[in-house]
């Protein structure tokens, strides 16, 4: 039997999504969109002066792995310096969703990580 | 008794052979293909196998005349010639072929319009909205009202003398709606305007009569109606066509050709150039003579009395919030909806996990969602093979995904 991808978890985030709102005063702002089924997301990041994430937002609307997704990722990554920004991989976004992502479900697990990747290559650029 | 033998028809379709209990209700996307479709194919590559036009032996007369024998079984499809029948490698390819002519063999100037509709396919809207972007002319949108139809009284106003093409699907693939085409054809004759419909959705499904639809170019692909993938069509009237310059070149349909310039063959050649999709097209032919076995009207009442089914169950579901056409009989066999609280990728998924296939998305017409003010839509597209029981299985497992989401 299928292991069950709905777990408490994901859908505790879906239903609750934390850090979930528009950032006015940010730094880096990346909207991104899965063309296919309609998750559009965007993320809002405030640096301090130490290139910390001070703050961390999102907006947006997704089916429920992409939202726990964005969701449980803003919580991981506040206070985390763009080095170790730059660090996280798909594997430690599947890890931290803790249930078995299948073929079609990767671009909505990795939407938000898509959103952070965009932020930190023209962060990189501008600085 | 309004419904097909579907334990019958099921029969005649090897994937039911493997998985008896897929409910396979994602027919807007592609349909399943039949035994004898198959075989017709397969013979193509077994006992004939060769190019088309081209030899003297044996086999490829053969694959020469069973090649011409589907263009009149396409052409008494559609109630056409047989040289109005251009064979291509689908809709899209059709569609996009029929804007590049268009453009090439007349006179659209900057300030021209296009009209089409707020829920036209990207693969009828796209090549509109490159062939505007190129000759500066204006794209206008028909909308739709609150029963899903056309605004039939905005069309009105829409489709003036600046008017040069018409562009229009027979059925949309998300709210179902059957449009009266021939009544925006009216509007279209009124200015000399080119009607363009684009049956993808309805072919194989209803009777297609290009005169009765009074358009004057009409496409479709083989895979929604029974038939292999790689292979459409692309209808067009003589007198049109016969002074059309074609959009694709290439070898088979030119008449002499030097160095630097080359001379149209007649029709239909003229517009397939290269070596078409052979067995595509075989597979096609045969599609149609299985549908036509069954018969379309047969198959269209099915379809009314299904869909009328599948909208009084979903309708029960308060959870649920349909968006499509209600009237089964102006309904070509696709429900689409929301539920409340879960994401249609979610419901999607769940579905796909008790063996049901459906479509959640922007089912490529994107303009359409954001015009029904939605984010994503499940769609649910039935045919000949579907019946209550994959309805009922379907509402079951759309209950089922609303415990999974309400229970924690």
């Amino acid at each position: 039997m299928e292991e069950e991808l709905y777990k408490q978890n994901i859908l505790d985030h879906y239903k609750n999504p934390r850090n979930f709102g528009k950032l006015s005063a940010c730094d880096a702002k990346e909207r991104v969109r899965n063309i296919n089924c309609g998750d559009d997301i965007t993320l809002y990041i405030k640096f301090n002066k130490n290139k910390k994430v001070e703050k961390i937002l999102f907006e947006g609307v997704g089916c429920a792995i992409s939202k726990a997704a964005a969701s449980m990722l803003t919580k991981n990554i506040k206070d985390k310096t763009i080095n170790e920004l730059k660090n996280i991989s798909p594997e430690n976004i599947y890890d931290m969703l803790g249930v078995n992502i299948s073929l079609g479900r990767v671009n909505c697990a990795l939407l938000a990580y898509k959103a952070l990747q965009e932020i930190l290559e023209k962060y990189e650029t501008r600085n | 008794m309004k419904l097909l033998d579907t334990e019958k028809i099921k029969k005649d379709f090897p994937i039911w052979s493997d998985d008896k209990n897929f409910v396979y209700l994602d027919n807007a996307a592609s349909s399943q293909t039949p035994e004898s479709v198959i075989e017709a194919i397969k013979s193509y590559y077994t006992s004939y196998r060769s190019n088309i036009h081209r030899g003297l032996y044996k086999a490829s007369e053969k694959a020469t005349l069973v090649y011409e024998e589907a263009r009149e079984v396409v052409a008494d499809f559609v109630g056409a010639k047989k040289k109005e029948i251009i064979f291509t490698s689908g809709a899209t390819m059709s569609a996009n072929m029929l804007a590049y002519s268009l453009e090439s063999s007349f006179d659209f100037k900057a300030g021209d319009e296009i009209v089409t509709t707020i829920t036209e396919h990207h693969s009828n809207l796209v090549p509109l909205q490159e062939l505007a972007r190129r000759k500066n002319m204006k794209l206008k949108f028909i909308s739709v009202d609150d029963s899903y139809n056309l605004n039939y009284e905005e069309a009105k106003e829409l489709i003036n003398k600046k008017t040069k093409i018409v562009a229009l699907s027979h059925a949309s693939n998300i709210l179902g709606t059957i449009n009266d085409v021939k009544k925006i054809a009216e509007l279209a004759r009124k200015f000399g305007a080119f009607v363009v419909v684009d049956a993808s959705k309805t072919a194989g499904h209803i009777k297609i009569n290009v005169d009765e639809l009074d358009c004057d170019f009409l496409f479709f692909s083989g895979h929604k109606m029974c038939g292999p993938t790689g292979v459409g069509i692309l209808y067009g009237k003589e007198k049109l066509l016969d002074k059309m310059n074609p959009g694709f070149f290439g070898g088979g349909m030119v008449l002499d050709v030097c160095t630097t310039v080359a001379k149209w063959r007649a029709l239909p050649s003229r517009f397939e150039a290269g070596t078409p999709n052979i067995s595509g097209v075989i597979g096609l032919a045969e599609a149609i003579k299985y549908l036509n076995k069954i018969g379309l009207e047969n198959i269209k009442r099915h379809e009314s009395e299904l869909i009328s089914y599948t909208i009084s169950e979903m309708e029960a579901l308060p959870f649920v919030r349909l968006l499509c056409q209600k009237t089964p009989g102006k309904n070509i066999g696709v429900v689409s909806f929301e539920v409340d609280g879960i994401h249609g990728h979610d419901v999607a998924h769940i579905l796909a996990r008790e063996n049901i296939a459906v479509r959640s998305g922007f089912h490529c017409a994107e303009p359409l969602i954001h015009y029904l003010g939605v984010s994503n839509l499940t769609r649910v597209s039935v045919y000949i093979y579907n019946n209550k029981s994959d309805i009922d299985a379907l509402v079951e497992a759309i209950k089922k995904s609303q415990k999974i989401f309400n229970s924690k």
